[in-house]
């Protein structure tokens, strides 16, 4: 991991719009919204954390965040991954198609 | 090269001809047709819902096919996923690969719905005869399954 510099920290006001599916959307009790990204949240795994914050349904909803997986502007991407930049962050269960 | 996600459902055989008709490199065709079981885990199945992430999941199943053309020769592969609702012994998925020869086809095939099922953006809801809903949880298997192509 490399240092961040003060231009690449989330200092707040930053809108994205969040996605959610299958019993992730159920629990939240709405498929997407536009928020505002609060200051000082850098990775996804930090954004499923001050989720659970929002209120019961998010708490339940995000209750099992080890389950929960997450994609930025469409691609799969890990607990870890920056959402500095991102212009859409669904959160899902993991996947069962085919 | 095609991926398709659609409500309809597809027939097997007018999408192999789609694929080799007037075509002479073609020397093996794979398919694999994964359809709606009437029972689940011991209970009995009445319907099955299909949500999918509009967007993502053509962009999630164009990747997955670049990686197949990318480790086997394929003269063409075709996948479908249906959306919505079925019933028991409905047409869910379809994965067709083409190669000169077998192997790359069944290998392609094989790899295809491995990671598909790990990777493309779709959640299945299964319904019991009283209308009862549940979410249908992932399998470790399936995950095992991907994995092995990491090598």
């Amino acid at each position: 991991m490399s240092s961040r510099t003060m231009a690449e920290q989330n200092t707040g006001g930053t809108t994205v719009k969040l996605l959610y599916f299958a019993w992730v959307r159920e629990k939240v009790g709405r498929a997407e919204e536009a928020i505002e990204l609060p200051a000082g949240i850098e990775t996804v795994g930090e954004l499923v954390g001050w989720m659970k914050s929002r209120g019961p349904e998010y708490a339940a909803a995000f209750e099992r965040s080890g389950v929960i997986r997450a994609a930025i502007d469409q691609k799969h991407v890990p607990p870890s991954a920056s959402i500095r930049g991102a212009r859409e962050i669904a959160f899902f269960p993991p996947v069962t198609g085919g | 090269m095609a991926v398709r996600v659609q409500r309809e459902d597809f027939d097997v055989g007018a999408e192999i001809s789609r694929l080799t008709t007037g075509r002479s490199d073609i020397g093996a065709v794979v398919t694999f047709t994964g359809l709606v079981r009437g029972n689940s885990t011991g209970r009995p199945v009445a319907a099955m819902t299909l949500e999918h992430y509009p967007g993502m999941t053509e962009a999630e199943l164009a990747r997955v096919e670049a990686e197949a053309q990318a480790r086997w020769p394929l003269q063409a592969s075709l996948i479908i996923h249906r959306i919505g609702e079925l019933k028991p012994g409905d047409n869910i998925v379809l994965v067709v690969t083409a190669s000169a020869h077998r192997h790359a086809a069944f290998e392609a095939a094989e790899f295809l719905m491995d990671y598909l099922k790990t990777r493309a953006p779709f959640w299945k809801k299964e319904a019991d005869p009283d209308g009862r809903g549940s979410w249908v949880d992932a399998r470790e298997s399936d995950e095992a399954a991907a994995e092995r192509w990491h090598s």
